[in-house]
């Protein structure tokens, strides 16, 4: 195990982040303004997926898959909230979390329908192609990079959004408070889709992002959807920042934790049951930091100490 | 006689009815569905516990479903190759008997309920529905990560396990071992909803703080429903193993939750027969539309989101009105 191997690992954990970041970043959003829980988010980041694996395929171009995937996801996302999500807002998770999980059932098969169950593939574009020497002699693909400045360009960006715009301060306002902003004259209904379509946009870019390193399937979006739920709770619900750092801790805790705790438990098992017992007790780390996070700081790293009613 | 009690008379006697009927005109795969349904319905009648009269929104059921099915399929293959499944600190032998394996299944299912609810619980709203989920998933990736019992492949019970007097292979005999262990639930469920414990635990549902401030411990009076419905709940899973003769982790993964929280709510949170309703009704559409399209689960969604949308209260709702103590 040498110094770069480690490092590579590390800057996969921190791109696997970036990625359950998009995800995440879209779903607090949209609890925190909302008060919504929205199952169906994961849909989106496969529509944005297959949107742009499909435009990809068809144009020949990356980056107009890229823009589709953006206006695709939106676009589904603007039309959900007009069609299913305005009906939702004032009812009880329950009924959220069922008319969600129906919209993956239509969703997904329907993507079926139209696509086959087949997976599809996206090519790396060739500016992106190829890879970096690393410190250590290693080599890193450019496209992961990409894909790690990326994100943190969206989450800076973000952060911009809600800290130094008006559309920001409003987002805030209606966490705090949606009646009384409703009260002062902003269109809520606006600001709601506003935020929803922001957040299916991210999750469409972090579908097409992704789909171009695995392949792009139905039932792809429920895993990622399932992380970034373990992120929100890790950082707090409706908090970008909490989300962020939960994302790299996520992502770096789940990659490091695959590739390191083999490699430990080969210490004092044979190589076929420190493979076994590694692999089982890795996929399980980051359900274990969330239970630790939950033990100390029950509503997350940086959430509000509210207790919901 | 009001309709709710109408109801759950033409629920729990069309059952057996619908069984029996298949029996005779010898069609044993209705009385397979039946079976389906009183299995599937158990499972919804241990989350009804929960969700119903708790209000604790689990996503995360089948990880007891799955625990009940595993339990079937280590159990079982232990006792066909004659090894022990634990040697220390005490000695455990496989077996193929339905009810030392239901113990089994109960205690493994409580103590995960005991872990899970414990963490869980010390959350509430959306946060309990996510975390519910995410130990969901935790158990999901460990069954498919760990090879001794088939990793993904999962396991298969080659003979069903046997219950005392009864042929197990026979249909109706399955289905009316089925049908009895459902009865006791509903029979338990109707006992708790109308215990003190169970007027509690509706009361923490409505207002939380209230309870607390007469002086009653809320935790764990919520962590005691938990553990129970997963005890129900992992039953439901011993059963549906054997039903199929095969447990895999696809019964540990979300979208069984998912479902288990349909027949629920299909049918009419916290209505003692709601889930059985919700069970026959998805295993009817189940194979009604699977024989219209392949492209099925788009209509259930589509039927699914019309129920949440504008038929508040489930089925039951519809037909038999509001219910009288769930406010």
């Amino acid at each position: 195990m040498t110094a770069s191997l480690i490092l590579e690992q590390l800057l996969n954990g921190v791109q696997f982040g970036v990625m359950i970041f998009l995800m995440a970043a879209g779903l607090t959003l949209v609890f925190g303004v909302m008060g919504l829980i929205n199952l169906a988010h994961g849909s989106l980041y496969m529509i944005g997926a297959f949107a742009s694996a499909a435009v990809a395929a068809f144009t020949g171009s990356f980056f107009w898959g890229l823009a589709a995937s953006l206006a695709a996801a939106a676009a589904a996302g603007v039309l959900v909230e007009a069609l299913v999500m305005r009906r939702l807002y004032d009812r009880d998770h329950l009924d959220q979390v069922l008319a969600t999980f129906a919209l993956i059932l239509i969703f997904s098969e329907g993507t079926r329908w139209v696509f086959g169950s087949f997976p599809l593939y996206l090519d790396i574009p060739e500016v992106l192609s190829g890879a970096v020497p690393i410190p250590g002699g290693g080599q890193y693909p450019v496209y992961r990079l990409c894909i790690i400045f990326v994100g943190l360009a969206v989450g800076v960006l973000l952060y911009w959004l809600i800290h130094h715009t008006r559309l920001g301060i409003r987002i805030r306002a209606g966490e705090n408070d949606r009646e009384m902003i409703d009260a002062l004259g902003v269109n809520i209904s606006k600001l709601y889709t506003a935020v929803f379509a922001i957040g299916a946009a991210l999750a469409g870019l972090a579908g097409a992002m992704v789909g171009a390193i695995q392949s792009v399937q139905v039932g792809m979006g429920e895993p990622v959807l399932i992380l970034a739920f373990v992120v929100i709770v890790i950082g707090g619900i409706g908090s970008i920042r909490g989300a962020f750092i939960g994302s790299l801790l996520v992502g770096v805790t789940d990659t490091m934790g695959r590739f390191l705790l083999p490699e430990f438990f080969r210490l004092f098992f044979d190589p076929a049951g420190a493979t076994a017992a590694g692999s089982a007790i890795a996929s399980m780390a980051i359900y274990l930091l969330m239970a630790v996070v939950l033990i100390f700081r029950p509503s997350g790293l940086f959430g509000a100490r509210r207790v919901e009613s | 006689m009001n309709r709710e009690l109408l109801l759950n008379f033409a629920i729990g006697l069309g059952l057996p009815l619908v069984a029996g009927v298949a029996l005779l005109l010898d069609e044993p795969f209705v009385v397979t569905l039946a079976t389906r349904v009183a299995i599937l319905g158990l499972a919804g009648v241990g989350l009804n516990l929960a969700l119903g009269l708790g209000g604790l929104v689990s996503f995360g059921h089948a990880v007891f479903f799955g625990i009940g099915g595993y339990a079937v399929g280590v159990l079982a293959s232990h006792a066909q190759l004659y090894t022990p499944v634990m040697t220390w600190p005490f000695e455990i032998s496989g077996s193929s008997s339905m009810p030392a394996i239901w113990l089994v299944a109960i205690v493994a299912s409580a103590l995960a309920g005991l872990l899970i609810g414990a963490l869980s619980l010390r959350t509430s709203g959306v946060y309990f529905i996510m975390i519910t989920l995410a130990f969901g998933q935790m158990a999901y990736y460990f069954a498919i990560s760990w090879p001794a019992y088939g990793g993904e492949d999962g396991l298969s019970i080659y003979v069903r396990n046997s219950f005392p007097r009864l042929n197990t292979l026979v249909p109706f005999d399955f289905f009316v071992v089925a049908y009895c262990v459902l009865l006791c639930a509903i029979l338990l469920f109707s006992r708790v909803a109308i215990s003190p414990f169970g007027l509690a635990l509706n009361a923490t549902r409505q207002n939380l703080a209230r309870v607390q401030s007469v002086g009653i411990e809320t935790y764990r009076l919520q962590l005691t429903a938990f553990v129970l419905s997963a005890v129900i709940t992992g039953l439901a899973g011993a059963l549906y193993a054997d039903l199929n003769r095969y447990v895999s982790p696809s019964m540990l993964s979300w979208t069984i939750s998912g479902e288990i929280m349909i027949f629920v709510i299909l049918g009419g949170v916290g209505r003692t027969w709601a889930p059985v309703l919700g069970a026959a009704v998805f295993v009817i559409l189940e194979q009604w539309l699977g024989g219209v399209s392949e492209y099925w689960q788009i209509f259930l969604g589509v039927i699914l989101l019309a129920v949440v949308l504008f038929a508040r209260g489930g089925l039951y709702g519809m037909i038999a009105g509001e219910a009288r103590h769930h406010g």
